[in-house]
């Protein structure tokens, strides 16, 4: 549907984009005991620390090799061998995420030979788990790093099983999902009696808990041995395009088959995905989650009102952006705009006439006149210039807090969502004074310097709505 | 670049450096990285941090999106005008630069920037990759600067030469080769002076200028907190200059002294007492080139006034905060204001961080402190929670990183570095921190996050 168009500009202004190594970070950061390495100068890890501690507002446990301008040019696999035994040492990780950089891929360092190198050398570290992915800066974004993060870790880690064990599903999930949207996927599957296996799981990581004592490493996530026995599973659910390559990189390996659910907001999505797991159990949906689908039809036949003909300017990474500009259309809004970071075959799927891969100086240019920004904490500038009000999705948020728990998956998450975007409307709706109630021609300005009320302009220009019959 | 990278190592003006045995000081500030142990921004960070408080300059990062797409906008220094600064440039180098080079994407970056913006100058970051491939940024800057008739100006401090410190003093560098020294200004006064080291991290500039401005001392430049770049262009003609308690930017104060005769002295906007004595230097340093003699007099009648009124309402807080044992973690060359701050108002310093400190700063926390024994070279963060789990302080203030240390082990924190919401600096400054320290303290929260629930009781 889209039309899918690249930036063309060579100064990328207030950038939408993040780059792959922290959104490998992030993803290892869903495994229990581990400790994200990023294979670069220190301030690759220390902007990506600074960036999560705003967003999470927890510890963060990322690393660096601090490879120097020296270890730049004659190698850095002293570092790699030092800082992998200074984390051994001081902190006792059951895995190590070791990501390259920009520098390092520059460089063209084989970190696969250096791992192995380590290996014969330290043979007492062998219980250490290490999984080296090759993330450089220059390549793509965010999302691709998390998803070449979790590809890495089942090649490196699931074991092919003989047996099948009942009940027992796989579900990879997306750079998109929040801690408190895995928290919800691990609720609806396990109501229906199946035991998920959840990679990579920020629930339990970084969903904000207070432990009882200091840990260096991850607070909780994916346990090494779940991993292992991801290979037994009956069913991989794979939650996010950018999550494909794993499951197919999975099924190779271990033989689980898997199925893609590109986006669980919106009711269709939920049905389906019910449908399938139900199925898959052997169980009648359960009465609570009728419910929840119940409220949520109630949710959106209240709402409706305030989404229709809304325009949308949305700046988010494929995956993201694709959820919630496809849920958006189904409410009924226009998506005006929509601008993303890295390639993806959902982006001819968005319900828009463009999709650009761009920053938000492009989103900015094509948000004017719309009546919500939806992009990171980021556009708050453009949010402020525009007096367009912004809602807040995707990394980071750090003017906000619970970042962690907001939830748009699932039925009770579209229906939160329904909740939240439509007060935004309904809180920057204008109130009508007397020259908005009559019904002027194309350009005329009221007195009071006030446009025409919107709906009269929109219905002009589209003509007649669909279904109304024309004499 | 290395000759730059060598000199601002060898920084004459810094006690830290002079202190240290000749082979060592050749390794000069770049000891910090250990792999695996490391924490902390690199050069380019450091960089930044002191650059770009110049609020209408264009700041271009020249390099792949992480350096800027993972860490723009992340910074409370404020503008009382242009809001350039807080956009983000970047060039987001690609494969294909890396291959070829990105040097033509730069000019054209720049093209486009000059364009759309119209900056008065134009700040080119260097970073790692870029570096290392061999892109020429001082040669695309100086055809740039040419072709579009205004400065544009090479900031070679590519992350992987050193820390944060390192970084701040190849940005004075920069500033020292392309920028002071290349305007004059309208007009100038007997007591104009410069302010070096000076972020205005949430507008604490704006808490001290009212009091300069009382005494008629105009700040000629703040490098580089609020200022714009013809301010920066034109600082070499002040009187007198003051350099914030940091050693940020000691290369910059001591070379404007060696290249345009202006003493500087270090000081602190931060405490009762401090503010006391910057006001006092000023004055001093004024009044001994050729300011009005008056100034002292003046000086001290405004001293004494300012603080009497914030004695005056710190007062109320004195009963509540006494004896209140803090647990100091900062950058360590701040920790002596701090504590002498935190020793006014009665509260008790059971430690603090010594690790970034100069052998002279030690010497005054020892002063402060009594013994060196609360002097903490390095904390790890294990310990750390072991501390305050035992409840050996009741409020840790620190920078953002510690903050979930302290809070997991439910007990008070302030932040007190870069990414703080609030304004220390002076007098008014002083009666936020105490504010800040007693609502922290003093949150109805703790007594409730600490007890156990119910089932957690013991018998």
């Amino acid at each position: 549907m889209a039309i899918v168009t690249t930036s063309t500009k060579s100064c990328a202004v207030n950038p939408l984009k993040m780059s792959q190594p922290i959104g490998a970070a992030l993803a290892f950061m869903g495994i229990d005991r581990c400790i994200p390495l990023l294979h670069g100068s220190q301030g690759c890890a220390s902007f990506g620390v600074v960036l999560f501690v705003r967003h999470f507002r927890e510890t963060i446990p990322i690393q660096t090799t601090a490879v120097t301008e020296v270890d730049a040019v004659l190698g850095g696999e002293e570092n790699i061998e030092q800082a992998l035994l200074t984390l051994h040492g001081k902190a006792r990780p059951a895995l190590i995420g070791l990501c390259t950089t920009g520098l390092t891929e520059t460089k063209g360092e084989d970190i696969p030979a250096a791992v192995r190198e380590f290996r014969r050398k330290h043979p007492e570290l062998d219980p250490l788990a290490i999984v080296p992915v090759s993330t450089p800066d220059f390549v793509g974004a965010f999302q691709d790093g998390w998803g070449n993060a979790v590809t890495r870790i089942v090649e490196e880690l699931a074991e092919g099983q003989s047996e099948a064990t009942s009940g027992q599903v796989n579900v990879l999930a997306g750079a998109y999902l929040t801690p408190a949207d895995v928290e919800e996927i691990r609720e609806i599957i396990t109501a229906l009696h199946l035991r998920p296996i959840i990679l990579p799981d920020l629930s339990g990581s970084l969903d904000g808990h207070v432990p009882g004592d200091f840990r260096p490493t991850t607070l909780g996530g994916t346990d090494l041995d779940q991993i292992r026995a991801m290979g037994s599973s009956e069913i991989t659910l794979v939650l996010g395009e950018g999550m494909r390559a794993a499951a197919a990189v999975l099924e190779r390996k271990t033989g689980v088959p898997f199925v893609v659910f590109d986006r669980l907001t919106g009711l269709e999505p939920n049905d389906r995905f019910l449908d399938l797991i139900s199925k898959i159990s052997g169980r009648a949906v359960p009465d609570r989650l009728r419910h929840q689908r119940s409220r949520l039809v109630d949710a959106m036949l209240d709402g409706h009102f305030h989404f229709g003909g809304k325009k949308v300017a949305i700046g988010a990474e494929p995956d993201l952006l694709f959820a919630l500009s496809t849920w958006f259309a189904e409410m009924g809004s226009e998506i005006a705009a929509a601008v993303t970071t890295t390639p993806s075959p959902l982006l001819e799927k968005i319900p828009a006439s463009e999709v650009l891969i761009g920053d938000l100086e492009d989103l900015e240019n094509r948000a004017a006149g719309c009546d919500l920004l939806v992009t990171h904490s980021h556009g708050r500038q453009a949010s402020e210039r525009l007096g367009v009000p912004l809602f807040r999705v995707g990394i980071p948020i750090f003017d906000r807090l619970g970042a962690a728990h907001r939830v748009s998956v699932g039925y009770r998450g579209t229906t939160r969502l329904i909740f939240e975007v439509g007060n935004l409307f309904l809180a920057h709706m204008r109130e009508k004074r007397p020259p908005s109630f009559v019904r002027r021609g194309k350009g005329e300005v009221e007195a009071d310097g006030i446009l025409p009320h919107p709906p009269f302009l929109s219905r002009q220009s589209r003509g007649p709505y669909k279904g109304e019959v024309l004499r | 670049m290395r000759s730059n990278v060598a000199e601002a190592f060898n920084e004459p003006g810094c006690e830290h450096n002079r202190a240290k045995s000749e082979k060592d000081r050749k390794k000069g500030c770049s000891r910090t990285a250990k792999p695996g142990a490391a924490a902390g921004g690199c050069a380019f960070d450091g960089a930044k941090i002191a650059l770009q408080p110049i609020t209408d300059v264009a700041h271009l990062v020249h390099g792949p999106i992480a350096c800027e797409g993972n860490s723009w906008d992340n910074r409370g220094s404020f503008s009382s005008g242009p809001l350039l600064y807080r956009t983000s440039f970047t060039t987001d180098l690609g494969e294909n630069d890396i291959v070829m080079g990105g040097e033509k994407r730069l000019a054209r970056a720049i093209h486009e920037i000059v364009e759309k913006y119209d900056p008065p100058a134009v700040f080119i970051y260097q970073t790692c990759v870029s570096a290392l491939t061999g892109d020429d940024v001082e040669a695309v800057c100086k055809a740039a600067s040419r072709r579009l008739g205004r400065p544009v100006v090479p900031v070679n401090a590519p992350g992987f030469v050193g820390g944060k410190n390192l970084g701040n003093r190849l940005a004075g560098e920069a500033l020292l080769d392309n920028v002071i020294g290349t305007r004059e200004p309208e007009y100038t006064t007997p007591t104009d002076i410069n302010i070096i080291g000076e972020f205005n991290l949430s507008g604490e500039l704006w808490q001290v200028k009212p009091l300069l401005d009382r005494l008629g001392v105009r700040i000629l430049a703040c490098i580089s907190g609020d200022a714009k770049y013809h301010e920066v262009a034109q600082s070499h003609r002040a009187r007198a200059a003051m350099m914030v308690c940091s050693k940020a930017l000691i290369n910059v104060a001591r070379k404007m002294e060696e290249r345009y005769q202006i003493p500087f002295f270090e000081g602190s906007f931060y405490g009762i007492s401090d503010v006391s004595d910057t006001l006092r230097n000023i004055a001093r340093l004024l009044v001994e080139r050729g300011g009005p003699p008056d100034l002292l007099e003046r000086t001290e009648a405004l001293i004494a006034q300012e603080e009497e009124r914030a004695w005056a309402r710190l007062a109320p807080y004195g009963a509540r905060l006494k004896g209140k044992r803090v647990l100091l973690i900062t950058g360590g060359v701040k920790s002596w204001s701090v504590v002498s701050a935190l020793q006014e108002i009665g509260m008790i310093v059971v430690g603090t961080s010594v690790k970034k400190s100069t052998k002279e700063d030690k010497e005054r926390v020892e002063d402060l402190m009594g013994d060196d024994a609360h002097m903490i070279e390095s904390l790890p963060p294990r310990e750390m929670y072991a501390m305050l789990k035992e409840a050996q302080a009741d409020i840790l203030m620190a920078g953002g990183r510690s903050q979930f240390v302290a809070l997991k082990a439910k007990v008070p924190f302030l932040d007190i570095n870069q990414e703080r919401h609030h304004a220390y600096a002076g007098y008014e400054g002083m009666v936020t921190l105490v504010e800040e320290i007693d609502k922290a303290i003093h949150s109805p929260i703790w007594a409730q996050v600490r007890k156990p629930a119910p089932w957690e009781m013991k018998k």
